[in-house]
C-alpha cells in the first residue's frame, strides 16, 4: 500500500526597510515593520488560518488516518508571536491532535549549511528548542532551507542523530531513479532521504490555477487518479510545498481549499492509499539505494541548485561578508545583535539579489520587495556595514570589560545602550524578554492591536521569545 | 523602397544624441538592400562642400546633393544638404542667440511654384526660428517634387513641417520620429508654438515612432495621438571599437562620479549636486564631475559653492569627441538624473567604457537596461545611496562590468532599423 507524505513549508522573512548609507553608524533598526506585519496578516488571513482550520476538521473527521507535517521557520514563529498569535494557536491545536509532525530546520532559514557548520548546527538547536517548547515534541526529521542538501550536510545531520532528511528529487541526481522510494545517504547509510515528487507537488503548488495548463482544472478526483495510476510497487509519494500555496499563491477562488478538503476523501475511497508523516515513512520503509550528492541541490528553478541564492557576485559577496563576521558575533552578548545576526542570514535576502530575476521575472518578483537585485544588494550591504560597526564596538567593549572589571555584570552596558531608542511601550520587561523588547519598535498601532488580540493568552507566549545566554 | 528622410547632422559634424540616432538608424537601414535613403540635412554654417550645389525649384536656396560612401554603410547614401540655419536642440530663444551672428547676412527671397499658385515668401527680417522652419518646409516641398520616393521620414519637430509639406506635395505616407517632445525639454512648461508644430506633425503622420514607451505615453496622453498609431522603436548604440577606448591614468587616487550632458533643467543637474553633497558627508575619497554646459550652469556653480563642496565638485565645460571617452575612462560611476529623457544614449556609451550607471526611471533607456541602477530623478537619497553602494561594495562594479557590456552589445542599430523598415512596409501595403 502506497503512502502519501505531505509536508508544508511555513516561512516568512523579516524584510528590511529601506536603509540608506547615511544611516550607517547612526540607525540600528533594520526592519520594515509595516511590510512584515501587513504581509503576515495577509498570508495569515488568506492562507494559514483557513488552511489550518480545514486540516483540523479533516483530522477530526478521519482521525489518525489523515496526517501532515510542517516545517515552520523560527522567523515565521517570531512573526506569529508579533503579528498573528492566533496562527500560532491554531498550529498548537493541530499539534495536539498527534496527527501532525513538526520538522527540524534552521532558526532563521539560513544558508549557513553552505559555509559554516557551527552556525548551521547552532541554528538547528535553537529552532528545535523553540519547536519543542511550542508544540511539545522534539523533531526527528530534518528539512534544510530551500531543501538544500549534499553528502556533507547529511553527515552533520546524521551525527546530530536525525533519522532522515527531506530534500528535492532533483532529476540530475536521480537520473532514471524514481523519487517515490526511500533512499539512504551514500556516506551515512543510516540516514534516510525523502525526496520531493516535483511533478505532482508542483501540479498543486504552481499549476493548480493555471488555465493554460492542459490538465486544468485539477480536481482531487483526477489527482488521486494519477496517484493510483503510479507504479504500485512504489512506496511513497512525497508532496512537499509552501503552505501558502493554499489561499495565497493559489487564491481561494481557484478552489484550492475545496481541493484540500476533498483530497483525503478521494484517497480513502481507493482503499489502496494512506497518509504518513515523514518520520513514519522513514520508520516503515527500507531504503532502496544509496544516493551520493556531491554538490548541493535545492528545490529552486530548473537547475535545482543553489544558484538562486548564491549564483552571482553580489550574492556571494554579501554572503561571504556576512559570515566573515561570525567569530565577532560570538564574542558579543547583546541579544539584539544576536537577533539581527540571525535575521540577516535569511535566504530570502539573497534571493532578492538574484539576477535570474531578469529571466524568470514574474516568479521572482512575486516574493520580492525590491525593484532590482542591485537595489536589494545595496540595501543589504548598507545594513551589513552598520551591523559590522556594531559588532566591532560590541567586541571591543566586551574585551575591555573582561580586562577591567570582572565583578561587574557584563551585560549591563550593551543592554542600556540598545534600549534607549525603543521600548517605550513595554516597561515591565523582565530580563528574559530582551529579544522581544528589541522588536517593540512596531508602530504603536500595531502593538496595540496585537496586545488586544492576545490579551488573554499572552502570558504563555511571551516567555517563548527567550534569549539565550 | 526609397525613403525621403529629413534628418540631422552627418559626420563629421555630429554634436549630440539626435544626430547620433539619425546616423545610427540610417546606417542600420543601409544594411537592407531593399531600402534606399535620400537624406536631407540642413547645413547652416557654410563649411560644406558646394560643388554639387544646385537651386531647388524656384527658390534661391542652395541645395547640395551628393552620393557619399560612409564607413560601415552597406550602400552609398544620397545626401541632400539644404542651406539653412536650422540646428537641432534649439528652442526659440537659444536659436536667436546662436544665429544672431548671421544677422547681417542678406536674407533670401524666394518663390515657389509647387504650391497652388505662387506663394511669395520674403525673408529679411532677421533670424527667426519659426520662419526658418517654414523656409525649410518650402524647400522640402521642392525636393519632394524632384525626387522619387515611397515614404517620408522626419526626425523631431523642426523637420515635421518639412515632412508635412513633402507629404502634401507627393501624397506619400509620412512617418514622424519623436526623439524628444517639448514636455521633456521644458519640464512641462511647453512653448505653445512648438507644441502646435509637434502636434500637427504627429497628427499628419501616418505613423509616429517614439524612442521609448516613456515618450510614447507622452505622445498619447499629452498630444492626444491614437495609441495604435504610435510605435516604440528603441535606439541603439554604435559598437565601440577597441582602438577607440582610451585609457588615461587618473592623477588623483579618489573615486570619480560623473554627470555628462547639457546642464539644463531637463537633465536634472541640481539633483546630482544634492546627491553629491549627501555622499560627501559620509566619505572623503570621492570627487564629482559635471561635464557639459548649459543655461543652468551658473546656478549649479552657486549651489555647489553654497554647500561648501567646491573642492570636491568639478566642472569641465563642454566636452566632445575623445574627451567624452577620456572622461568615461576615469569615471567610477556615471549618473544620469534626467527629469524626462526620451531615450538617453550616453549611459550606453558609459557602459561600453565599463562604467556602472545610475539612471533615472524617467528615461527611455531605463526600459532597455537591466544592469543599471534605476532611481527616481527627485529621489536624491536613493541616488546618493546608489553612488555610495557602487563606490563601496566592489561586487557591484564587477557585476556591472560583466553583464552591462553584454547587455549593451545586444542593442544594435540594425535591429532598430529593421523595426523601422517593417513600419515602412506596413504603410506601403496598407491598402
Amino acid at each position: 500500500m502506497k503512502t502519501i507524505c505531505m509536508y508544508f513549508q511555513v516561512h516568512q522573512p523579516f524584510r528590511f526597510r529601506k536603509y540608506r548609507f547615511f544611516e550607517i553608524g547612526n540607525e540600528h533598526y533594520y526592519y520594515d515593520d509595516y511590510a512584515n506585519e501587513s504581509f503576515m496578516r495577509k498570508v495569515a488571513t488568506k492562507s494559514y488560518l483557513p488552511a489550518n482550520k480545514i486540516l483540523l476538521e479533516l483530522i477530526k473527521e478521519y482521525g489518525s488516518r489523515f496526517k501532515v507535517a510542517f516545517s515552520i521557520s523560527g522567523t515565521a514563529l517570531d512573526q506569529f508571536e508579533l503579528y498573528a498569535p492566533e496562527v500560532l494557536e491554531s498550529f498548537q491545536k493541530l499539534a495536539a491532535t498527534n496527527s501532525v509532525e513538526f520538522l527540524s530546520e534552521t532558526y532563521s532559514h539560513t544558508l549557513a549549511s553552505l559555509i559554516n557548520k557551527e552556525e548551521f548546527l547552532q541554528q538547528i538547536a535553537e529552532h528545535d528548542e523553540k519547536i519543542e517548547k511550542l508544540f511539545g515534541k522534539k523533531p526527528t526529521v530534518f528539512r534544510n532551507t530551500e531543501l538544500i542538501y549534499n553528502n556533507e550536510i547529511g553527515d552533520w545531520l546524521a551525527d546530530l542523530g536525525f533519522k532522515g532528511v527531506i530534500t528535492e528529487g532533483a532529476r540530475h541526481i536521480l537520473g532514471w531513479k524514481s523519487p517515490n522510494y526511500v533512499y539512504a545517504s551514500a556516506t551515512n547509510p543510516r540516514l534516510k532521504l525523502l525526496l520531493k515528487n516535483s511533478r505532482l507537488s508542483d501540479d498543486i503548488a504552481f499549476r493548480f490555477s493555471n488555465q493554460g495548463w492542459d490538465q486544468y482544472p485539477l480536481t482531487a478526483d483526477k489527482f488521486v487518479g494519477w496517484i493510483k495510476a503510479m507504479d504500485p510497487k512504489e512506496d511513497t509519494l512525497n508532496l512537499f510545498m509552501n503552505y501558502d500555496t493554499f489561499g495565497n499563491i493559489q487564491p481561494k477562488e481557484s478552489g484550492i481549499f475545496e481541493f484540500l478538503k476533498a483530497f483525503p476523501k478521494e484517497v480513502f475511497k481507493t482503499n489502496q492509499l494512506s497518509f504518513s508523516t515523514p518520520s513514519e515513512v522513514i520508520e516503515r520503509f527500507q531504503p532502496v539505494a544509496p544516493l551520493s550528492i556531491q554538490y548541493p541541490i535545492s528545490w529552486a528553478d530548473e537547475e535545482r541548485d543553489v544558484s538562486a541564492w548564491l549564483g552571482n557576485e553580489l550574492q556571494q559577496e554579501a554572503f561571504n561578508k556576512l559570515f566573515a563576521l561570525r567569530n565577532k558575533v560570538l564574542q558579543c552578548n547583546d541579544p539584539q545583535l544576536k537577533l539581527d545576526w540571525k535575521y540577516l542570514q535569511c535566504s530570502d535576502h539573497f534571493y532578492y539579489m538574484s539576477t535570474k530575476f531578469f529571466i524568470h521575472g514574474s516568479l521572482y518578483s512575486y516574493f520580492n520587495p525590491y525593484n532590482s537585485p542591485y537595489e536589494a544588494f545595496i540595501n543589504y550591504m548598507n545594513i551589513l556595514s552598520d551591523f559590522e560597526i556594531r559588532i566591532n564596538q560590541c567586541a571591543e567593549s566586551s574585551d575591555q570589560m573582561i580586562i577591567s572589571a570582572q565583578e561587574e555584570k557584563p551585560e549591563d552596558k550593551p543592554k542600556t545602550k540598545r534600549v534607549k531608542s525603543k521600548s517605550t511601550v513595554e516597561t515591565k520587561d523582565t530580563s528574559n524578554e530582551k529579544t522581544k523588547q528589541s522588536r517593540t519598535r512596531t508602530s504603536s498601532r500595531a502593538s496595540k492591536t496585537k496586545e488586544e488580540t492576545s490579551k488573554k493568552k499572552s502570558t504563555a507566549k511571551k516567555i517563548t521569545v527567550k534569549s539565550k545566554k | 523602397m526609397k525613403v525621403l528622410m529629413f534628418g540631422w547632422e552627418f559626420p563629421p559634424h555630429i554634436s549630440g544624441g539626435l544626430g547620433t540616432a539619425c546616423y545610427g538608424l540610417t546606417k542600420g537601414l543601409s544594411k537592407f538592400s531593399d531600402v534606399e535613403v535620400i537624406f536631407v540635412v540642413p547645413r547652416a554654417f557654410g563649411d560644406e562642400d558646394t560643388t554639387n550645389a544646385r537651386i531647388v525649384g524656384a527658390s534661391d536656396v542652395y541645395v547640395n546633393q551628393k552620393r557619399i560612401a560612409l564607413k560601415g554603410f552597406a550602400q552609398e547614401l544620397s545626401l541632400v544638404e539644404v542651406d539653412s540655419l536650422l540646428v537641432p536642440y534649439t528652442e526659440p530663444d537659444e536659436f536667436y542667440r546662436i544665429t544672431r551672428k548671421y544677422a547681417g547676412r542678406t536674407w533670401r527671397t524666394f518663390t515657389t511654384q509647387h504650391f497652388e499658385g505662387k506663394i511669395p515668401f520674403t525673408g529679411g527680417y532677421g533670424p527667426n526660428l519659426f520662419e526658418e522652419i517654414r523656409n525649410y518646409a518650402i524647400v522640402a516641398s521642392a525636393i519632394a517634387c524632384d525626387y522619387d520616393f515611397d515614404v517620408i521620414h522626419a526626425h523631431d519637430w523642426l523637420t515635421y513641417p518639412a515632412g508635412i509639406a513633402a507629404k502634401e506635395i507627393s501624397g506619400k505616407p509620412l512617418v514622424v520620429h519623436v526623439h524628444a517632445t517639448d514636455f521633456d525639454r521644458s519640464g512641462g512648461n511647453v512653448n505653445p508654438r512648438v507644441f502646435e508644430i509637434e502636434k500637427q506633425g504627429m497628427e499628419m503622420a501616418d505613423k509616429v515612432i517614439t524612442v521609448s514607451n516613456w515618450t510614447r505615453d507622452i505622445v498619447i496622453s499629452r498630444y492626444g495621438i491614437p495609441p495604435e498609431k504610435v510605435i516604440t522603436v528603441y535606439n541603439a548604440v554604435e559598437p565601440l571599437e577597441e582602438a577607440e577606448k582610451i585609457n588615461i591614468r587618473r592623477g588623483i587616487p579618489d573615486k570619480i562620479v560623473t554627470f555628462l550632458g547639457r546642464i539644463t533643467m531637463q537633465k536634472g543637474p541640481e539633483y546630482f549636486v544634492e546627491a553629491a553633497n549627501k555622499v560627501l558627508k559620509k566619505m572623503n575619497n570621492v570627487r564629482f564631475v559635471m561635464a557639459g554646459s548649459g543655461d543652468m550652469m551658473n546656478k549649479i556653480i552657486l549651489r555647489v559653492a553654497k554647500l561648501g563642496i567646491s573642492n570636491r565638485f568639478h566642472f569641465t565645460g563642454f566636452l566632445n569627441g575623445d574627451d567624452v571617452y577620456r572622461m568615461y575612462s576615469i569615471s567610477d560611476v556615471y549618473v544620469m538624473p534626467s527629469i524626462s529623457e526620451p531615450f538617453g544614449i550616453s549611459p550606453l556609451e558609459a557602459i561600453q567604457s565599463n562604467v556602472p550607471v545610475i539612471i533615472s526611471k524617467q528615461s527611455g533607456v531605463a526600459e532597455v537596461l537591466n544592469h543599471a541602477i534605476k532611481i527616481d530623478f527627485w529621489d536624491v537619497d536613493a541616488m546618493a545611496d546608489a553612488i555610495y553602494g557602487i563606490l563601496n561594495y566592489p561586487a557591484l562594479s564587477t557585476m556591472f562590468k560583466k553583464y552591462g557590456r553584454q547587455e549593451v552589445d545586444k542593442l544594435k542599430w540594425e535591429t532598430s532599423a529593421s523595426e523601422v523598415r517593417n513600419i515602412y512596409y506596413s504603410l506601403l501595403y496598407r491598402n
